[in-house]
């Protein structure tokens, strides 16, 4: 039962940091130091940080050769999701400006 | 390799799996292409969320609307509704008794009700006071954005329910397994979602 003392300890340590995670982001909203723009990036990279922990532990995505299909599939839907978000802020916000 | 058995992201079959592990792989692959998919729908309400959320229209603001402790409770929520199914998989895989892969199912569904009424309770507060859909930009794709997730939570509640039908009608025959795996997946998904719309909607809004 040594797979499963593993696996046990990759969800527990999967749930420990997401906690503590989300506890530092809305600790930070909630008694800023820094300035709001700084704050924003705070919780941005703590959140992408919390993403990868719960796609390691829970997801089971990580470099090994056997889920290498299921890595490539998410980076390149990134890729796609940032080319289509980042063009879609991109040209409304200009829109935007243009009208005000 | 150390765990040759554990051999697809995700795929917890464990080693007395009866199906062919080509078989079980292609069926998991294709269901993360259809997540994958769902985040590109996801990302692009997040977008539209991003350029909407100036515009309140002189309406209900972010600030005016979002508290932080609902949000944080609902967080927690859904943080330990995903635990808590990554134990009923491993109670899947190794065989536990049916007991046990049935409380902490039970578990993860009592959360996941739990998340989609205080949801409600959220909308129907800000309903209440003139924040509805067709207010604002703002208001539009706030709905838009926070209810889909709310309805993929609300299918997957359901879904589970099937499941535990489908474990009691047909025992865990490797069909039943990786069908639960993929709602696995799916619920999983669902929690990294939230994680993107409690930091850009509700933490953004309530930076002062």
């Amino acid at each position: 039962m040594n797979d499963r003392r593993q696996e046990l300890t990759s969800y527990a340590i999967g749930y420990t940091l997401s906690l503590a995670l989300t506890v530092a982001a809305f600790a930070a909203v909630r008694w800023p130091s820094v300035g709001a723009r700084a704050t924003f990036g705070v919780v941005l990279v703590l959140g992408v940080i919390q993403m990868a922990v719960q796609f390691r532990c829970f997801l089971h995505v990580s470099l090994k050769r056997s889920s290498r299909h299921d890595l490539q599939l998410i980076l390149f839907s990134t890729l796609i999701i940032a080319l289509m978000v980042s063009g879609t802020l991109v040209i409304l916000f200009n829109l935007r400006e243009r009208m005000m | 390799m150390s765990e040759p058995e554990l051999a697809h992201a995700g795929l917890n079959l464990g080693p007395s799996a009866e199906l062919t592990r080509d078989g079980a792989e292609n069926a998991i692959f294709g269901f993360w292409i259809f997540l994958m998919s769902d985040a590109v729908i996801f990302a692009l309400l997040f977008a539209t969320y991003g350029t909407m959320v100036a515009g309140t229209a002189g309406g209900p603001t972010p600030a005016s609307e979002f508290k932080l402790l609902p949000a944080f409770v609902e967080t927690l929520l859904l943080l330990t509704s995903s635990a808590t199914f990554g134990r009923a998989s491993i109670a899947m895989k190794y065989a536990e008794p049916r007991r046990t892969l049935f409380g902490w199912l039970g578990a993860t569904l009592g959360l996941g009700l739990t998340f989609l009424a205080l949801e409600a309770n959220d909308y129907a507060t800000m309903v209440a006071h003139g924040a509805v859909p067709s207010r604002s930009g703002f208001l539009s794709a706030f709905y838009a954005l926070t209810g889909l997730h709310g309805l993929h939570v609300a299918v997957a509640c359901f879904w589970l329910v099937v499941m535990v039908g489908q474990v009691l009608a047909y025992g865990l025959d490797a069909r039943v397994k990786i069908n639960l795996l993929r709602l696995g997946l799916f619920w999983h998904l669902l929690d990294i979602v939230w994680i993107a719309i409690f930091s850009v909607v509700y933490l953004q809004g309530a930076i002062r």
